[in-house]
């Protein structure tokens, strides 16, 4: 027996799966899968291995795809993921997450929130977030009014923490019933000045709950932030950034202070890695310190970006680093992001990156 | 596609219509095919008669408004149709993807 590592790579063109052994040397490409429907989000139940696939076709509307064995065949549902009729309709699935009571989580656009406790395939919405007062004041950001973020307290499922955009961070304690918004201390430098620490309209890019389920960080639009109660309070870690600006982080799997970033080189110059050199930036101390990691990625010509779901770890010793990019390409690190190979220059673009480890 | 209010249903005997589905719908359903000769008094009805065939068929093809769906034409006998659009006996239909969708 050994570990099989999986790369569940979410492309604009339909889903791709990587594997291979624990030793990350040689990777097997297969795909694309789910009819090459644009794919925003692929994730796994690390206890059973089914994979589950989210997104949305123009023609045909949003749906969950499921594949119970590793991706050599998929079925798709769309049962009940839909609002009350006469509501702006479902366009399409934008992150996926599994509970600890094993229910399946699908947030959506318009931002929306729904569950299903059969695997994916039928769907309840969950009205809380539709209901909160702020709602009628929710406004798009640049990819739509997407519910991009998707957090499951690992030890209690009625906690549930969500990133829109460009609503901002909301949580909930009652498995999705109320909601409260916690943005305090998160920037929004689009709004007039005076008014730029709101209660809520931040443009969150991207909510990641780091190991043991204590500590929040997010990448904003705006600033870097790292929150230790839960998101009630953020304090800016983005000293040490070359921007303030970029879409994705990653979480290491194991400690709590180590988080990975793809930093852009602001939101009004190109959105591309700065001076088109390719770097992950990392910190071991949650924040206070950051270092760029580049052996191996492209030092010029690099005007790609890394889109919000597309950087991921794995749980192996060390840790794998994986991001893909806006211009299809896939890479990797498994020195935890010392250093770093291509492990696929052409895919389509690529929408999000998760890994699954299991017995082989 | 503006307004998709139901029209009276045509009190008249359900008419058999042939219908043609676009090649990347029929694959998302197991079994189902490219043509369909169906009974049904109104492109609602048809809808319904596709999803009694092959379940979730018309969550591919109708929005909640609910309508056919922003990237789905509908033709009856050559005309672009709406949910509530009449069919009569022999009717042709076709369901095609914009060119908008893709």
């Amino acid at each position: 027996m050994g570990q099989q590592v999986y790369l569940l790579v979410g492309t604009r063109k339909g889903a791709f799966i990587l594997e291979s052994d624990a030793a990350r040397r040689a990777w097997q490409v297969r795909g694309p899968f789910c009819e090459t429907w644009p794919t925003n989000h692929v994730v796994a139940d690390p206890a059973s291995g089914t994979l589950y696939a989210g997104g949305g076709n123009e023609w045909f509307g949003p749906a969950v795809w499921k594949s119970t064995d590793r991706g050599a065949t998929w079925s798709h549902s769309s049962c009940g993921l839909a609002y009350a009729a006469g509501q702006e309709p479902v366009k399409a699935v934008w992150s996926l997450a599994i509970g600890a009571d094993g229910a399946l989580y699908a947030g959506v656009e318009p931002a929306g929130l729904f569950r299903s406790t059969d695997g994916g395939e039928t769907w309840t919405h969950l009205h809380g977030l539709q209901q909160h007062p702020t709602r009628a004041q929710w406004n798009p950001g640049g990819a739509g009014l997407i519910l991009h973020s998707l957090l499951l307290d690992p030890a209690d499922h009625k906690k549930i923490w969500v990133g829109i955009s460009a609503a901002g961070v909301f949580a909930s304690e009652d498995g999705g019933e109320t909601w409260e918004t916690r943005n305090r201390g998160t920037r929004a430098d689009y709004m007039p000045e005076g008014q730029n620490y709101p209660e809520f309209g931040q443009c969150v890019h991207c909510l990641v709950m780091a190991p043991g389920g204590r500590r929040l960080y997010q990448q904003n639009h705006c600033g870097m932030y790292r929150s230790d109660d839960g998101g009630r309070s953020w304090e800016s870690i983005e000293e040490g950034l070359p921007s303030s600006f970029g879409f994705p982080a990653a979480v290491h799997p194991r400690d709590p202070d180590g988080l990975y970033l793809v930093p852009l080189n602001g939101d009004i110059k190109g959105r591309f890695m700065p001076e088109g050199k390719a770097a992950v930036w990392r910190t071991r101390d949650g924040g206070s310190h950051w270092q760029a990691r580049r052996e191996g990625l492209p030092q010029g010509g690099a005007y790609f970006n890394v889109l919000r779901q597309a950087l991921a770890t794995d749980t192996l010793e060390p840790a794998g680093v994986y991001f893909g990019t806006n211009s299809g390409g896939l890479y990797a690190s498994i020195d935890e992001g010392e250093t770093w190979t291509c492990l696929a220059p052409h895919l389509p673009t690529i929408t999000s990156v998760e890994t699954l480890v299991m017995e082989r | 596609m503006s307004g998709d209010a139901r029209e009276p249903i045509p009190d008249e005997p359900r008419a058999p219509v042939l219908v043609r589905l676009p090649p990347h719908l029929v694959v998302l359903f197991p079994g189902a095919e490219r043509r369909v000769a169906l009974t049904a008094r109104t492109v609602d009805e048809m809808v319904d008669g596709l999803d009694a065939l092959w379940p979730g068929m018309r969550a591919r093809l109708c929005d909640e408004t609910p309508a056919i769906r922003r990237h789905i034409n509908v033709f009856v006998d050559g005309r672009r149709a709406r949910l509530s659009t009449p069919l009569t006996p022999g009717s042709d239909v076709f369901v095609l993807t914009a060119i908008s969708g893709g």
